[in-house]
């Protein structure tokens, strides 16, 4: 295992490093120490490694993540796993607001809570978070799965596309075009698939509501003229 | 941006390091806010004492003479404590009003900071860690302190547009933000009788809730009121003399990380600006809510 201090190395030569790592390396475990809430550490990486950071962080932790297991023993800042394309990323405590923005693929599991606008334009990764979500979560978000087994802010799903939104606890309110839909057996289905890949034991998928598009922003009505 | 960190002792074996803790702080802050910095330190009260922070940008000529000057005009005797471009004038409690009074005539270019029993300010244009060196930051004692980097967005960068701004007595708020409506609500202040030194949003902010505390409100109150009445984006973080409190506008763009102790409360923009303090890793660390309000009274 290799393991990097950044109170002894810059953050540039540790993701130079994680950056350098290609498919098929024998450097696979990773350690970062004493990150204090640095930003961006552990940006960028393609290839199927585990990092385990301890301790919290600060802006964009594992964004742009491909292949890549990324653990944030700790909590995270704004930006975690932006756009993240494909591998996990773990936040063990809370994430700061736009968790898992843009986010392409794989997996961001937030143990704690999110807060606001997580999964904001989501584009396909799918979030699961432990705890709650703050306002304006999975706003724009267009495609992929948004799982909650705590409560959610104000104005959830605003202006949402075919993102699928499943909310254990309450939702304080839902935001323009986003309505509660149905749970058909496929939606059991995909969402117990999530909380398995998740590995959130001695849940049950009754115990959510799913939510998603209406779908009547998706083109302009002249009926709604009056409202801008 | 901006940067802002704030640091209010529970535990009194703390207070000798506020100063060195704030300065570690505001060192992680430089990013946020290279343009200026300032911070306000709660020291410990004298007990029939007035401290009047001024800054001048002459103070070699300024500082000289207003000694003799005030005591002079306001028939007391006072201390003069200079610190750099700033000095803090000691004066009985009872003769702060005059002792401010004949600043203001007989010293036209020294600039009145803030007044209080404990509070002290110092800001300046400059990177922060430059600015917390010029002033001793580190080797500053008491109970709360509350510093900011500033970024300027809707002002000059000048030394009175950098925050802390102090519209009364022990009183004091630093901003990351900008307001949309701060023209209309001074205007309105003015009307009521409040006074401003500059064009700065974040100033109209500090003088709305000095303008609530007068109306009987305590601080808590004051900053629940200023989520009704303010408009813009802004994480706000603001001292009184035995208070702190912090409050963020209900969209809460503006970052904002608490953290609490046996030994402390501490507000940070980044977690950053937190992770050099004692008790850190087993501290309740938390994002303050959008549109609610967190106040400590000691």
């Amino acid at each position: 295992m290799r393991s990097v201090d950044l109170e002894k190395t810059p953050l540039r030569e540790l993701n130079t490093s994680l950056h350098q790592l290609k498919e098929g390396t024998n450097e696979t475990d990773w350690e970062v120490l004493n990150p204090r809430g640095q930003h961006a550490v552990a940006v960028g990486i393609d290839a199927p490694v585990n990092v385990n950071i301890r301790g919290p962080v600060g802006y964009y932790c594992a964004g742009m993540n491909k292949q890549a297991t990324v653990v944030v023993h700790g909590s995270s800042g704004p930006g975690t796993a932006e756009n993240m394309m494909s591998g996990r990323v773990i936040v063990k405590g809370d994430a700061s607001q736009y968790a898992g923005a843009t986010g392409r693929g794989g997996l961001l599991l937030i143990e704690g809570n999110a807060s606001s606008r997580c999964g904001i334009s989501m584009k396909g990764i799918d979030i699961v978070v432990k705890g709650n979500i703050g306002h304006m979560s999975a706003f724009m978000a267009q495609t992929g799965n948004l799982v909650v087994l705590g409560d959610a802010g104000d104005a959830l799903g605003d202006s949402i596309y075919e993102a699928k939104l499943f909310v254990r606890g309450s939702v304080k309110s839902l935001g323009a075009d986003c309505i509660e839909k149905e749970m058909r057996p496929e939606h059991h289905d995909a969402l117990s698939a999530l909380l398995k890949k998740a590995g959130v034991n001695g849940v049950k998928t009754s115990e959510f509501k799913r939510y998603g598009s209406a779908r009547k922003l998706y083109n302009f009505n002249i009926d709604n003229a009056d409202a801008y | 941006m901006c940067g802002i960190v704030g640091l209010f002792i529970k535990d009194k074996a703390l207070e000798p390091r506020l100063g060195e803790l704030t300065a570690g702080m505001l060192a992680t802050m430089c990013e946020r806010g290279p343009d200026s910095a300032g911070f306000a330190v709660y020291g410990a009260p004298a007990s029939g004492k007035a401290k009047i922070t001024l800054q001048s940008p002459q103070p070699d000529q300024d500082f000289a003479n207003l000694e003799k000057s005030v005591e002079g005009d306001i028939g007391a005797k006072v201390k003069l404590e200079i610190k750099s471009t700033h000095a803090v004038l000691t004066c009985p409690a009872d003769k702060a009003d005059a002792a401010r009074q004949a600043i203001r005539n007989a010293h036209p270019t020294v600039r009145i900071m803030g007044t209080g029993d404990a509070i002290e300010i110092y800001k300046e244009v400059g990177y922060p860690t430059e600015v917390a060196k010029q002033f001793a930051l580190s080797t500053m004692t008491g109970t709360h302190a509350i510093g900011h980097t500033r970024m300027a967005t809707e002002s000059a960068v000048t030394t009175l547009g950098a925050h802390p701004f102090s519209t009364g007595p022990d009183q004091c708020l630093v901003h990351n933000g900008s307001l949309s409506n701060h023209n209309n609500l001074r205007r309105e202040l003015k009307h009521d009788g409040m006074t401003f030194e500059t064009e700065n949003d974040s100033e109209v902010a500090a003088a709305y809730l000095t303008w609530r505390m007068n109306q009987g409100l305590n601080l808590g109150q004051a900053l629940e009121k200023s989520l009704e009445d303010l408009d813009g984006f802004f994480t706000f973080v603001v001292g009184t003399k035995n208070g702190f409190g912090v409050v963020r506008d209900p969209i809460a763009c503006k970052p904002a990380v608490l953290a609490e102790t046996d030994q402390y409360v501490a507000f940070g923009s980044e977690f950053r600006a937190l992770a050099g303090l004692p008790g850190i890793e087993n501290a309740k660390v938390w994002e303050p809510e959008p549109a609610t309000v967190y106040f400590w009274e000691r």
